[in-house]
C-alpha cells in the first residue's frame, strides 16, 4: 500500500513502505537532479506556497528548488512579509492565500501542532516543513536517505541523536521513523534537554564514550536557545562543548566507518567541531542538503498525487 | 405565591428522603408528605431535588470582556447548569479591586435575578501582586472573599499580610497556586505527554511549591487559605498534611480535573487547555480519591469562557480554559455512577461546603425556613450538548457536541423557576 493522505504531518503517520517508497522516488529524483536539464513536468501549472512563519534558509531553499524542479509555481512568504504580523489569525492567512487557488501549503510555523491545525482545516496539501518542538518529518526522511546511501540497508544500524533533544523536531521525527524501520536509536544530551526523553522508547546514554561508541550513524543537533527561553540557560558554550560536544578526539570512540549528520546550522565548535564537520569521510552534512532537494521532491510527487486521485 | 415541588426525592449531605416541598415566596416553608395546595406544581416524580448548587469559582468576564460572557449570560449559564449562587474572580478589566466595582457586579445580577452573585475582590491592586486592596471595605460591598486568580501572589510578604488583613474582616484567601519561576512558557502538564507534543510543560511542582508556602503563611498568620482548583496528587498530600496539622486550609476541585488527563491532548485540541493543565491519568485518580476521602471541600467550575477567535488557533497561543458550568452536574454524577461519592456527598461537595465556606446560613440544605434555591435533576437524562442549549457566549468545551447524561431540568432561586430544560416536563 502506498502513502495514501493529502498532507505529510508526521513521520509516525509512515509504515515502513511508506518511507521506501518515498526513498525510492527520491532516488530518481537525485538522478535526475545530477541532469543538464533538472527539470519534471509533474507539478505543471500547480502553486506551491512556502509559508513560513518562521525564519528558514535551507528548508525553504530546498522546497522552492524542489518545488521549482518539479515545474510548479512556487511562491514563498515568510513571517517579516505576512499579514500574521498585522495581527490576522494562522487560518485566515492560509484561507486568504488558498482562494487565490493554490494547491499545496509547505508550512513551518514555531508553534507545535501549527501543520495538523492547518491540515485539518484546509483541501489543499500541507506539508509539515517544522512545527515547534514537535516534528520535520521531511528532515528525518532526507536524514534516512542519506543513511540508506551510505548503507545501502537500514538492517542491524545503530543511530545515535545527541544534543537538545527537548527541544529538537529533528529527533522526534527521526525516532518514529526509525522506529518503524527497526533502527535501534540512542539520544544523549544536557540532563536538562533530555527530561522525560524516556517516552520514546530509546536507548538513554550516561556520556559521550557511550553515545558515540557502537553507532553507524550520530546525528548532531543544534542548541535551540531560540526555543529555551524561560529556561534558564546552559552555563558556557565552553561547558557544552566539553561535555556534549563531537571532536575529532570523541571519535576515537566511534566506530570506523561510522559518519556524521546535522540538520543544519552547524554552531561550530559548540556541538560539532570543524575537524569533524569538515572531515568529508565522516561528515555528511552537505550529502543531506543535496538529498533534501530529491525527498521533498519525491514528496511533492506523492501528496499531490493523492490530492488528485491520480 | 405557593410553589409545590412533589413526588421527588430530596437529597440532602445527611440524608435522601422521598418527600414534597412547599415553597412561600423565596423560602421553603414546609417538607411534607402531604400535598399542600399551591399555585404553581411541579411534578419531580423520579427525579433528584437538590439544594441549588454554589460555584465558588467562575469568571463573568464582566466588566471588560463581556464579548466572551457578562453577568447576564455568565447567570444563565449557571442557572441551566443547576446553579443558583456563582463567585466570580476579580480578573475582569477593570480589575475588581475595589467597592465601586463589586457593587456594580452585584447590582447588575440583582436586576436580571438569576442567581446570586457573590464576588472574589482582587488581593492586590489591580492584580499586579504588590499592595494588597481595602478589603474591608469591599467585604462590605459585597466580597465574600479575595484572590487574584489566573495570577498568583509570588511575593510571600504580600500573601501574609493578605491573610491577616483578610482574616481581620472575616474573610479568606484564595490563590492560584503557581510558582511562576518554574512556568518556563508552559502550556500543558510537563512531562512524558509534553515531551511526545514537543509542547513546554509546566511541572505539577509549581503547583505544590505555592500550596507549600501558602499553608506555611496560613500557620503563621493564623489565615484562612483555600486553594484553587487543585490537580496534583502531590498537592493533595500536602493539603492533608496541612489539616491534620489544624492549618486554616480547604481546597476545591474542577471536574475537568477529576474527569481527564493529559492524553486528551494528543491532536492539540486548544478545548483542553487549561490552567493549572489536564495532568495524568494517576493525578485524576487521586482527585477521586481526595473527593472520596474528605480532603476535598468543594468542586467548583472554574467556567472560563473564551471566544471561538481565540481559542481556535495555534496551541500555544490559545488562552487557558474550558467552560464548565452547564458540564458541572453530568461530570459530577460520573463520580456518583461510577461509585466515587454518593448523591449526598455530591450535594455535600456541590452546595453545603460552599455554603459554609462563604457562610450563608440560609442555603446549602433543603429544609423548612431555607431558601428556595433548588435544582431538579434528572440523573438518567441523556442528551446533547449543543450549541442551542449553551448559553454561554463562547463554545470553549470540549464536551460541546457530546452526549451526556444527567442534567438540571429546572432550576429554582429564591421560590422563582428561572431555568427549565427545553422540552423535558418534570
Amino acid at each position: 500500500m502506498a502513502y495514501s493522505k493529502k498532507d505529510l504531518i508526521s513521520t509516525k503517520d509512515l509504515t515502513t513502505e511508506d518511507i521506501y517508497q518515498i526513498l525510492n522516488l527520491a532516488k530518481d529524483y537525485k538522478n535526475l537532479n545530477l541532469q543538464n536539464e533538472k527539470k519534471s513536468p509533474l507539478l505543471k501549472g500547480v502553486t506551491v506556497v512556502n509559508s513560513f512563519f518562521e525564519n528558514s534558509t535551507r528548508t525553504r531553499t530546498s522546497f522552492e528548488i524542489a518545488a521549482k524542479r518539479l515545474s510548479s509555481d512556487a511562491i514563498n512568504f515568510t513571517a517579516s512579509n505576512s499579514s500574521t504580523n498585522k495581527g490576522e489569525t494562522l487560518i485566515d492567512t492560509i484561507k486568504n492565500i488558498e482562494s487565490m487557488q493554490t494547491d499545496i501549503f509547505i508550512m513551518r510555523h514555531s508553534s507545535s501542532g501549527a501543520a495538523q491545525f492547518v491540515a485539518s482545516r484546509t483541501p489543499s496539501c500541507v506539508i509539515n516543513a517544522g512545527d515547534g518542538c514537535n516534528e520535520h518529518p521531511t528532515q528525518a526522511l532526507l536524514d534516512l536517505f542519506t543513511i540508506h546511501e551510505k548503507f545501502g540497508s537500514f538492517n542491524n544500524l545503530t543511530v545515535s541523536i545527541i544534543g537538545d533533544i527537548a527541544h529538537s523536531r529533528v529527533a522526534r521525527s527521526n525516532i518514529y521513523a526509525m522506529q518503524t524501520l527497526g533502527i535501534k536509536v540512542k539520544l544523549f544530551g544536557p540532563p536538562q534537554m533530555m527530561q522525560y526523553t524516556k517516552v520514546f522508547g530509546c536507548e538513554i546514554c550516561k556520556d559521550m564514550d557511550e553515545a558515540v561508541s557502537g553507532s553507524d550513524a550520530i546525528i548532531m543537533l543544534r542548541i535551540q536557545l531560540e526555543r529555551s527561553d524561560d529556561e534558564t540557560p546552559f552555563p558556557s558554550i565552553r561547558e557544552y562543548c566539553r561535555y556534549f560536544g563531537l571532536s575529532k578526539t570523541r571519535m576515537q570512540k566511534a566506530k570506523e566507518n561510522v559518519i556524521i549528520l546535522h540538520p543544519g546550522p552547524i554552531n561550530r565548535g559548540v556541538e560539532l567541531n570543524s575537524d569533524v564537520a569538515d572531515d568529508p569521510r565522516i561528515s555528511t552534512i552537505l550529502s543531506q542538503v543535496e538529498n533534501g532537494v530529491a525527498v521533498r521532491m519525491a514528496i511533492l510527487d506523492i501528496v499531490y498525487k493523492n490530492l488528485k486521485g491520480l | 405565591m405557593k410553589t409545590l415541588i412533589k413526588n421527588g426525592t430530596i437529597i440532602n449531605a445527611n440524608e435522601s428522603k422521598k418527600a414534597n416541598i412547599l415553597i412561600q415566596d423565596d423560602k421553603i416553608i414546609s417538607i411534607t408528605t402531604d400535598e399542600p395546595s399551591a399555585d404553581i406544581v411541579i411534578d419531580a416524580n423520579g427525579k433528584l431535588v437538590m439544594p441549588g448548587l454554589i460555584d465558588i469559582h467562575v469568571h463573568f468576564r464582566d466588566p471588560g470582556f463581556e464579548y466572551k460572557d457578562d453577568i447576564i449570560t455568565g447567570s444563565q449559564t449557571a442557572v441551566a447548569g443547576g446553579v443558583t449562587a456563582c463567585c466570580p474572580m476579580a480578573n475582569t478589566n477593570p480589575v475588581n479591586d475595589n467597592a465601586t466595582i463589586t457593587r456594580d457586579m452585584i447590582e447588575k445580577a440583582k436586576k436580571r435575578g438569576l442567581i446570586d452573585l457573590m464576588p472574589i475582590g482582587a488581593i492586590t491592586k489591580g492584580m499586579k501582586g504588590g499592595g494588597i486592596t481595602e478589603m474591608g471595605e469591599m467585604s462590605e460591598a459585597g466580597c465574600v472573599a479575595f484572590s487574584d486568580d489566573g495570577l498568583p501572589v509570588s511575593s510571600s510578604d504580600v500573601m501574609r499580610a493578605a491573610l491577616e488583613y483578610s482574616a481581620f474582616h472575616g474573610s479568606f484567601i484564595i490563590n492560584h497556586s503557581q510558582d511562576c519561576s518554574l512556568c518556563r512558557n508552559g502550556h500543558m502538564n510537563e512531562g512524558l505527554m509534553s515531551m511526545k507534543l514537543g509542547i513546554k510543560g509546566m511541572p505539577r511542582e509549581q503547583e505544590e511549591i505555592m500550596i507549600s508556602r501558602d499553608m506555611l503563611l496560613a500557620k503563621l498568620t493564623g489565615g484562612h487559605i483555600h486553594i484553587a482548583h487543585v490537580s496534583s496528587a502531590w498537592s493533595l498530600k500536602l493539603i492533608e498534611t496541612a489539616k491534620k496539622e489544624g492549618i486554616n486550609i480547604t481546597c476545591e476541585v474542577c471536574p475537568h480535573h477529576f474527569t481527564f488527563d493529559e492524553s486528551e491532548l494528543e491532536n492539540y485540541d486548544t478545548n483542553y487547555k487549561m490552567s493549572p493543565p489536564l495532568r495524568t491519568k494517576a493525578d485524576v485518580e487521586a482527585m477521586r480519591d481526595g473527593l472520596k476521602n474528605g480532603v476535598i471541600d468543594i468542586i467548583c467550575t472554574d467556567h472560563a469562557p473564551h471566544h471561538n477567535d481565540e481559542k481556535q488557533r495555534e496551541f500555544d497561543k490559545a488562552p487557558f480554559g474550558i467552560l464548565g458550568l452547564q458540564t458541572l452536574i453530568p461530570l459530577t454524577l460520573n463520580l456518583v455512577r461510577d461509585g466515587v461519592i454518593s448523591l449526598n456527598k455530591m450535594v455535600e461537595l456541590t452546595s453545603l461546603n460552599p455554603a459554609k465556606l462563604l457562610k450563608l446560613n440560609d442555603r446549602g440544605v433543603i429544609a423548612e425556613g431555607y431558601l428556595a434555591d433548588i435544582t431538579i435533576v434528572d440523573p438518567d437524562f441523556e442528551y446533547l450538548y449543543d450549541e442551542k442549549l449553551n448559553k454561554s457566549k463562547s463554545q470553549n468545551s470540549p464536551l460541546l457536541g457530546k452526549k451526556l447524561k444527567g442534567a438540571a431540568i429546572k432550576t429554582i432561586k429564591s421560590g422563582r423557576l428561572v431555568y427549565d430544560f427545553p422540552n423535558v416536563v418534570a
